[in-house]
C-alpha cells in the first residue's frame, strides 16, 4: 500500500522541476492520444498550445478568456481558505448577469460613464444574495453549501432561460429567446493599447481582475479580516476562541465569492454580449474551482492559473476549427493537462511512501501508530 | 493497599533485553545507544521528560518501529518484531496513553475487535468476568464505553491486553487521566500481574509513583540512556535530576494574601449539555479574588471544557449578570470583548484552540491581540506589531524556536505551550484563566510555567488553574475547588486539602457543608478507606 506523507521541506530544484515534468508528460500522452485516432500529433499539439499564442489578437482573446476564470478564482479562493465550499459560482454568474441587466434594460437611455459601475455594483448584490442563501441556510439549519450552492445553479440557469424567454424577451427579437440590447453606457469598452491598438476582444474588464487578483491576495494576507477568514478555516475552534464568529465568516466568504461571481457574469455580457440570452457563460464557475485549486489558494497565481486553464480552453477551440478535432478529445485533452499539473502540485507537497501491509486483527490504535 | 516493589531475581535470565538500540527521524537521533533488560514479574519504569525518546523506545519494543541499529533478545533469543502483530503473539501487550474504543459500542464488543480473528468469541462475557475476578479489574461486560468513567476505560484496554495472556505489559503514562483513588487500584492490578510472572514497563514522568511502583527504573534524557537505578535507594529529587539533567528548584507555595478584594465573580451559571457525550454545568459559583491562584481540580469529562467554553465566552448562554467582572456584566460578550476586559484565557488543547500549527507565530500572537491597540490600523493587520509581540514573549518565555518567526508546528510542546502561556501573560491580565497549562510538557518547561502564574499572582492578578494534575493544583492554588459531573464544589484553602479529601470530591462525595473542617474531612476520608 503507499500513502502521501507531507514533505518536511520541498527542494527549490524540485518546485521548478515538477511543472516541466506534468508539461512533458501531458504533451506525450496527449501526442499519443491524437496519434491513436489518426492526428497528426505535432500538428495537434501546435494547434493546442502555440497557435492561440501565435498571433497578438490571440493574446487578447486569451486574456479575454481568463477573465471571468480570475475574478470567480479570486473569490472561490476565499470561500475555500476559510473551509465553506461554494460550488455554485456558475449560478451566482447567472445572477450577477440578471442583476446588471434589469440595470441595464431598465435604463435604455443611460448615458452617464458611472452607469457601468452602478450595473457593477447591481450585479454584485444580486451574486452576493444568491450566494448568501447556501450561507443562512447553513448557519440556520447545517444543511451543506455544496449540495444547496450546486443545486441553486441549476435555479439560476432555468431562471434566466424563463426571464429571456418571458418578461424580458425583445419583442423586436422575432422569436429569439434575447432580450434587447444594452444601451451604450452599459457596455464595458473595449482596451485600445497605446502604440498598438486593439488586441483581439481584449477589454477593460481584463485590467480589473488583476486589480481584483491584486487586491484579493492583499485582504487575505494582509487585513484582519482576511485573517480572520484564514483561522476559521485552519483552525475553526481557534477562531472562536479568538474572539470571531463562524457565522458570521461562513456568510462573508459566500457572499463575497457571490459578488466577484456576479461581477464575472456582468462583464461577460457587457463586454462579450451586449444583452441577456438563455447562456451567458461557458461553465466558467465551474472551471473556476479548478483555477482556485491549481492556484494553491493564492489569489496571485490565480492570475497564472486562469491563464493556463484558458489556454487550455482556448487550444481546444483552435483544434476544434483547424483540425475538426472533436470537442470530447479536446476535452480529455484538458483533462490531462489539469490532472497532471494537480498531480505533480500534489507530489511537490507530498511524497509517495510505500507502507507495509499489516495483517487485518489490529485495534485503531495500532492502525493509528502504524 | 498496594504492596510494591517486586524484586528483580536476577538469577533467571532476562525476559527481554535491548542492545545498542538506536533509531532516527531524519537528523535528529531518538534514541542513542541504548541498552535495556526487564525480568519477568519485575515492575520497571522508563522515566524521561517529554521527548527524552521514551515513546520511539517502547514502540520499537511493540514493532511499531524498527530500530537502526541494535537488536532485541526476548527470553535470551534475537528476535525482531516488523509489526505490532507479532509482538502480540511473542506475548507483548500495550496500553495507549489515548484510548481506542469506540464509545458507542459495549465493552464486550470493544474487547471482540482487538482479539485476533481465530479466537473464540462465543465464551467472552464469561471470560472477561473470570480475568476480572482473576486480578481485581471490576469491569461490566455489557455496559456502554460511553457510560465509563476514564479510569474504567482503561481497564478496558487492559483487559484487551489480559485475554492474550501478555508476559510483558506496556503502560505509557496510564495514571495521567485517573484520580488518586483510580491510581491506587491500577498500581494494585499492576503488582498482581507481577507477582504472577507478568514483566510491567511503566511508562511515567511522576516520581513518586515510580517510586511507589517500581523496583527499576531506565532513565532517559536526549535520546540517551542516563542511567539505570534501583528506585528505592532513589529519593524523587535524585531520580527528578538524573531526568531533567540540572538541579531543579522546587517552586515555593504561595502565601496567600488576606482580605483579597474579588475581581470576577460567577453565580448560577448553568450550561445544558449540547450532546450525549458532554458534561452539562450546573449552578456554577466561583469568586477570583486579587493576588490569589484558585486551582479547580476534577478528572477529565467532568465540565472542564464545558466550563472553560463559558469562561472564555466561546460559548454564551441567555443568563444575564452570571458573570460578572467588578460591577460589569460580562457574561454576554465575546472573548475578544472579555479580554478587551483585561481577562486572559490559555485553553486546555494548544493545536488549534490556544494556537494555530500551520500559522507562524507572529500569527499566533495576534490571535489574541488583535483588539489591542496598535495590531491593527484601518483594518490591516501591523505585521512589526504581531512580530515584535511574538519576540517579547519569546524572550520573555525562553521559547526556543528554529528560526526568527517559524510555524507553531516547528515548536516543541513545551516551547509551544511556554508560548502560549507567555502571550497572555505578557498581556499584564488582570485575570487569567488557564486550563492544563502544563498537559504534556516537560518538567522545565512546566516549572516556569508555573512559576509565571504564582508571580502573575503575586503582582496583584487573580489566576485560575483548571487542572487534572493534583500535583500541579496543590504547587500553585492558594484555594481548591472542585469540578465533579458539570458541579463544582466551594473552594477551600489549599492548606486544609490533602489528595485523599481531594479524591473524594473528585469522585463525587459531597463535603459541601461549610462549617466542615478539614480535620473532620480527612477523619472522614480514613473511616471510608478502612471501610
Amino acid at each position: 500500500m503507499f500513502i502521501l506523507k507531507p514533505r518536511k521541506s520541498v527542494p527549490l530544484s524540485l518546485t521548478l522541476l515538477v511543472p516541466v515534468v506534468a508539461i512533458a508528460l501531458t504533451l506525450l500522452m496527449g501526442g499519443l492520444i491524437f496519434g491513436f485516432l489518426g492526428y497528426n500529433p505535432v500538428e495537434a499539439l501546435y494547434e493546442f498550445f502555440v497557435a492561440p499564442l501565435s498571433r497578438p489578437d490571440q493574446i487578447g482573446n486569451l486574456l479575454v478568456k481568463a477573465c471571468p476564470l480570475i475574478i470567480i478564482g479570486t473569490g472561490l479562493v476565499f470561500c475555500y481558505r476559510a473551509n465553506v465550499w461554494n460550488i455554485g459560482a456558475e449560478g451566482q454568474l447567472v445572477l450577477g448577469a440578471m442583476g446588471a441587466g434589469w440595470l441595464a434594460l431598465s435604463f435604455p437611455d443611460a448615458q452617464s460613464p458611472l452607469f457601468i459601475f452602478a450595473m457593477s455594483v447591481a450585479a454584485m448584490v444580486a451574486g452576493g444574495l444568491w450566494g448568501a442563501i447556501p450561507a443562512l441556510l447553513k448557519i440556520r439549519f447545517r444543511t451543506n453549501e455544496i449540495l444547496v450552492s450546486l443545486m441553486l445553479t441549476y435555479v439560476a440557469a432555468l431562471l434566466l432561460d424563463w426571464i429571456v424567454r418571458g418578461p424580458w424577451r425583445d419583442p423586436m427579437s422575432f422569436g429569439f429567446p434575447l432580450t434587447k440590447t444594452y444601451p451604450d453606457a452599459g457596455l464595458i469598452p473595449a482596451l485600445i493599447l497605446p502604440g498598438i491598438g486593439r488586441l483581439g476582444q481584449l477589454h477593460w474588464g481584463v485590467v480589473f481582475a488583476f486589480i481584483i487578483a491584486a487586491c484579493g491576495w492583499f485582504y487575505l494576507a494582509r487585513m484582519l479580516s482576511g485573517y480572520q477568514i484564514k483561522l476559521m478555516g485552519d483552525a475553526p475552534r481557534a477562531g472562536r476562541f479568538a474572539g470571531f464568529s463562524q457565522s458570521y465568516n461562513t456568510m462573508a466568504v459566500l457572499v463575497i465569492s457571490g459578488a466577484l461571481a456576479g461581477l464575472a457574469g456582468m462583464i461577460e455580457v457587457s463586454a462579450n454580449i451586449g444583452q441577456l440570452q438563455p447562456n451567458v457563460s461557458f461553465g466558467y464557475g465551474f472551471t473556476a474551482i479548478i483555477v482556485a485549486f491549481l492556484a494553491r489558494l493564492n489569489p496571485l497565481a490565480v492570475i497564472v492559473a486562469g491563464l493556463v486553464v484558458a489556454l487550455a480552453e482556448l487550444g481546444g477551440d483552435t483544434a476544434q476549427i483547424s483540425m475538426g478535432i472533436p470537442k470530447v478529445v479536446t476535452g480529455i485533452f484538458k483533462g490531462i493537462l489539469l490532472f497532471m499539473l494537480l498531480a505533480g502540485e500534489t507530489l511537490t507537497r507530498y511524497e509517495l511512501v510505500r507502507v507495509v501491509r499489516i495483517k487485518a486483527h489490529q485495534t485503531p490504535a495500532q492502525q493509528e501508530e502504524s | 493497599m498496594v504492596s510494591p516493589k517486586t524484586s528483580k531475581s536476577s538469577a533467571s535470565p532476562p525476559l527481554l533485553a535491548g542492545f545498542g538500540l538506536t533509531k532516527s527521524f531524519g537528523d535528529f537521533t531518538a534514541n542513542r545507544n541504548i541498552d535495556f533488560t526487564i525480568y519477568p514479574g519485575e515492575l520497571h519504569a522508563l522515566l524521561g521528560e517529554n521527548g527524552a525518546g521514551k515513546s520511539t523506545f517502547v514502540k520499537m519494543i511493540y514493532g511499531l518501529l524498527q530500530p537502526d541499529s541494535g537488536y532485541f533478545e526476548w527470553q535470551g533469543k534475537p528476535i525482531h518484531f516488523s509489526n505490532p502483530q507479532e509482538a502480540r503473539a511473542a506475548g507483548i501487550g500495550m496500553v495507549f496513553q489515548h484510548f481506542s474504543l469506540f464509545e458507542a459500542m459495549s465493552v464486550v464488543e470493544n474487547i471482540a475487535l482487538a482479539l485476533p480473528p481465530e479466537f473464540p468469541k462465543e465464551g467472552l462475557p464469561k471470560l472477561i468476568e473470570q480475568k476480572s475476578a482473576e486480578y481485581g479489574i471490576p469491569l461490566r461486560p455489557h455496559s456502554l464505553v460511553a457510560d465509563l468513567s476514564v479510569g474504567e476505560q482503561q481497564r478496558v484496554e487492559i483487559m484487551r491486553c489480559l485475554l492474550q495472556d501478555p508476559s510483558l505489559l506496556i503502560m505509557d503514562e496510564p495514571t495521567s487521566v485517573l484520580t488518586p483513588q483510580e491510581t491506587m487500584q491500577l498500581f494494585d492490578v499492576l503488582v498482581k500481574l507481577a507477582k504472577q510472572g507478568c514483566a510491567v514497563l511503566f511508562i511515567s514522568h511522576k516520581l513518586e509513583e515510580i517510586k511507589q511502583l517500581t523496583s527499576r527504573a531506565t532513565i532517559l534524557r536526549g535520546g540517551d540512556k542516563i542511567a539505570e537505578v534501583d528506585t528505592h535507594t532513589k529519593s524523587t529529587n535524585q531520580l527528578a535530576e538524573l531526568m531533567v539533567g540540572t538541579k531543579i528548584a522546587a517552586i515555593k507555595p504561595p502565601i496567600a494574601p488576606k482580605n483579597a478584594p474579588a475581581i470576577m465573580q460567577i453565580t448560577g451559571l448553568s450550561r445544558p449539555a449540547d450532546g450525549p457525550f458532554d458534561t452539562a454545568l450546573r449552578d456554577i459559583n466561583l469568586t477570583a479574588h486579587a493576588g490569589e491562584v484558585l486551582g479547580i481540580a476534577g478528572i477529565a469529562g467532568n465540565g472542564q471544557s464545558e466550563l472553560m467554553d463559558a469562561l472564555t465566552g466561546e460559548w454564551r448562554g441567555t443568563q444575564i449578570g452570571v458573570f460578572k467582572k467588578g460591577a460589569e456584566d460580562i457574561s454576554q460578550l465575546n472573548p475578544a470583548e472579555r479580554r478587551l476586559n483585561g481577562l486572559a484565557f490559555v485553553p486546555e488543547e494548544r493545536n488549534g484552540h490556544a494556537a494555530v500549527p500551520s500559522m507562524r507565530l507572529s500569527e499566533n500572537a495576534l490571535l489574541t491581540s488583535f483588539e489591542r491597540a496598535g495590531a491593527v490600523q484601518m483594518g490591516v493587520v501591523n505585521q512589526n506589531y504581531a512580530a515584535q509581540f511574538a519576540d517579547r514573549v519569546s524572550a520573555m518565555f525562553d521559547v526556543r524556536r528554529p528560526e526568527a518567526n517559524p510555524l507553531a508546528s516547528a515548536l516543541s510542546g513545551g516551547n509551544l505551550q511556554k508560548f502560549v502561556v507567555g502571550r497572555e501573560i505578557a498581556k499584564k491580565p488582570e485575570l487569567l484563566i488557564v486550563s492544563q497549562p502544563t498537559w504534556g510538557v516537560d518538567v522545565g518547561a512546566a516549572q516556569f510555567i508555573r512559576k509565571a502564574m504564582i508571580d502573575l499572582a503575586a503582582g496583584g492578578a487573580s489566576v485560575i488553574v483548571i487542572s487534572q494534575d493534583l500535583e500541579e493544583i496543590f504547587a500553585v492554588s492558594h484555594k481548591i475547588a472542585v469540578l465533579h459531573e458539570g458541579s463544582l464544589s466551594k473552594a477551600y484553602p489549599a492548606a486544609e486539602m490533602n489528595p485523599q479529601t481531594i479524591g473524594l470530591l473528585m469522585g463525587g462525595s459531597t463535603i459541601d457543608n461549610a462549617s466542615k473542617t478539614a480535620r473532620t474531612i480527612s477523619k472522614k476520608t480514613n473511616n471510608r478507606v478502612a471501610g
